[in-house]
């Protein structure tokens, strides 16, 4: 009995408390939500730990020290701002839809943890390993696009109600670009379920390597779908304040505060399944606690690439930002997804099919940054053309 | 047992919000109803093992038409105001209507419908897939002419909302 | 499939007391002090002026309708990609021009200079 192999975990338990007298039900029904709760927990608990990563590793880059003061290296600090928060005074504006207004942080706090569910931490451990896995990400993540409007518009403040329109039209641009990237991974990997999707990638064949383009095309539109720089126009503070939560105060505005983070989290963790080998690492099949330690490392990896882009890069203007999704982001999406289905209809031995989906993504993103640069020299050309003439 | 009870609440809140859909005196909240009935019908289809129409459901009527729709609202001005009556001289009439067609159409799928009561066998494992040989095996008009469909839409919508510029 | 569902009923169940108990533990903790002045709508400490529904542009509707043109696409799309392996040339053929038709409306757009935003 190897209490470490989740695989054994589950009808272990079940035995034991079914020994107790329960029915089958209920215990199954218990063992759902321990771990449902554990899942919650693991979310909270890891938000704490990110919220202090991300505070410190933007100070490092902008040479300050960052958080210090409370506990060790200043790591209790996101405990403390969360205690502050609970305990602050709720400021709702007169004219507020009370209801929606209510509903909109409960709405954004629901929707990603309802992500979790599908998020694949080792052989075996997922909430629910649904044959629709893609899809109900995509789904999901429209119940926080919802909130996002709900909230903007149940304040009643001209900048909310902007700053939820603004981010539902950049959350819907970059949502295309980021769904064709996952209909490339359905393809290559023949199903939509996570753990099927981890499994595609043994030994070593990750789909990183065979399909480095979509690959770059999934993180810039999950940079986009979190709201991240380049593209956090919704805290472009000179133009909408703070966007849609601008009139969230204490707790309502923690748990926007822990969607956002929590957004990062799991788009980190997808990226991860998807293209870095999901859980997968030496010996992780025989001992899936190694699989859980694959699974952080490769997610804090791809959680640093998050934030260092975020600590360098200056915010693009909303044209711009429309105009790359649509012009350049959503056109290559179309183009690799048409390559992939091409290439894997060949007929070649696998090896040759990944090689040559390897250099034909790598020629479609230099082919396309090509024509970036050329747009970009042009739209830097234009003003001195137009003095002249 | 269990699942009929899950049935009945799920069933119960999609007809209350659907309810409230045509009766809230603010268009917007209207509109959120809208969701949240959208979403007690994806749970009808969970309840029903067809998870795929599920997601859909909640991915495309949520996530895409919903926003549509309220992107809709927004234009028209004056209809994001706080109340517009959901009242007009003929609604007792429009209600009585509405009422005796349900009560015909009842009466058809009722008695006049022989709903087969033996269960059908369990979903196959493999129902996506099956799914996406039909689309471009048997039905495969059908998808063809779906995206035909898609295109006249964008070409329409594009003809319409620039129609001033050019 | 429906245990899969079970624990996503329950899961849903937990997501959603999670943040509505933080709300209620706030509410017990916190103080209330109100002050018609507190409740103004934020504007940068300006007086607002107007009303907050102000109509928008046709822009967001046309990215909007844009948007639910691809997302109908994909999900012809994923059932294909699922079933691909199984699929003659004829299934990649289809899937091809079912892509290439919208990408045709794409062009169109951008040629009429509806992916301006403005």
């Amino acid at each position: 009995m190897n209490l470490l192999n989740p695989q054994t975990l589950a009808p272990w338990f079940i035995s034991l408390i079914e020994g107790i007298g329960l029915s089958h039900f209920w215990t199954l029904v218990l063992w759902n939500l321990i771990g449902s709760i554990s899942l919650v927990l693991f979310a909270i608990i890891s938000i704490l730990f990110i919220v202090w990563l991300e505070r410190k590793f933007a100070a490092r880059v902008q040479d300050r020290i960052g958080p210090n003061r409370v506990g060790p290296y200043g790591l209790a600090q996101t405990i403390a701002d969360a205690i502050k928060l609970l305990t602050k005074e709720d400021i709702t504006p007169a004219t507020a839809e009370r209801v929606s207004y209510n509903l909109a942080p409960v709405l954004a706090v629901f929707s990603v943890f309802m992500v979790a569910a599908v998020v694949p931490f080792a052989k075996g451990v997922i909430g629910a390993d649904l044959n629709v896995g893609v899809l109900y990400i995509t789904a999901i993540s429209s119940i926080g696009i919802m909130a996002a409007l709900m909230a903007g518009w149940s304040s009643d403040n001209k900048f909310a109600l902007l700053g939820g329109f603004r981010v539902v039209a950049q959350l819907l641009s970059y949502e295309v670009p980021m769904v064709m990237a996952m209909v490339s991974v359905v393809l290559l990997a023949g199903s939509m379920s996570l753990q099927k999707i981890v499994a595609a990638q043994a030994g070593g064949r990750w789909f990183f390597w065979v399909m480095p383009g979509v690959f770059l095309l999934y993180i810039i539109a999950a940079l986009a779908e979190n709201e991240r720089t380049p593209f956090d126009l919704l805290e472009a503070d000179s133009e909408i304040v703070a966007g849609y939560h601008i009139e969230y105060g204490g707790i309502k505005f923690a748990w926007f505060f822990l969607t956002f983070f929590l957004n990062t989290l799991f788009l980190a963790s997808f990226t991860t399944t998807f293209f870095l080998g999901g859980w997968r690492g030496p010996f992780a099949e025989q001992v899936p606690i190694l699989g859980f330690v694959y699974y952080f490392i490769k997610t804090t990896l791809v959680i640093f690439f998050m934030m260092w882009v975020r600590a360098t890069w200056p915010r693009l203007r909303i044209d711009q930002m429309m105009a790359f999704a649509w012009k350049v982001l959503v056109p290559t999406s179309l183009v690799l997804l048409i390559i992939t289905a091409i290439v894997l209809k060949l007929g070649l031995p696998a090896i040759w099919v990944d090689a040559l989906l390897l250099v034909l993504n790598v020629t479609v993103v230099l082919v396309v940054l090509g024509f970036l640069g050329r747009a970009m020299r042009l739209d830097i050309d234009r003003p001195k053309r137009r003095i002249a003439a | 047992m269990i699942t009929q009870a899950i049935f009945i609440i799920v069933s119960l809140f999609t007809l209350v919000t659907a309810l409230l859909v045509v009766r809230h005196p603010n268009l917007f909240s209207s509109a959120l109803y809208l969701v949240a009935s959208f979403f007690g019908v994806a749970s009808l289809y969970v309840l029903l093992e067809a998870d795929f129409l599920a997601v859909v459901q909640v991915m495309v009527y949520i996530g895409a038409i919903s926003i549509l729709i309220i992107f809709a609202i927004m234009l028209s001005k004056g209809m994001m105001g706080k109340h517009t009556s959901p009242h007009n001289q003929q609604d007792r009439w429009v209600a009585l209507a509405g009422l005796l067609l349900a009560i015909i159409l009842l009466y058809f799928l009722v008695a006049l419908v022989q709903w087969p009561t033996t269960p059908v066998g369990p979903v196959p494992a493999n129902a996506i897939q099956l799914l996406g040989q039909d689309l471009v095996g048997r039905f495969v008009m059908p998808f063809e002419i779906a995206s035909v469909l898609l295109l006249a839409a964008l070409i329409g919508a594009i003809a319409i909302a620039r129609e001033r510029e050019i | 499939m429906l245990k899969q569902f079970g624990f996503l009923g329950v899961h849903a169940i937990i997501a959603l007391s999670v943040p509505l108990l933080g709300i209620v533990a706030a509410w017990l903790l916190r103080p209330k002090k109100p002050y018609p002045l507190k409740k103004t709508t934020y504007e940068c400490g300006m007086e607002t002026i107007g009303d907050t529904w102000v109509q928008f542009k046709a822009q967001y509707y046309l990215f909007a309708l844009i948007f639910v043109l691809f997302d109908v696409e994909a999900v012809f799309l994923f059932p294909w990609a699922v079933a691909y392996n199984k699929l003659t040339l004829f299934g990649l053929v289809e899937g091809i021009l079912f892509v290439l038709i919208l990408f045709a409306g794409l062009i169109y757009a951008w040629k009429r200079n509806a992916l301006e935003w403005q």
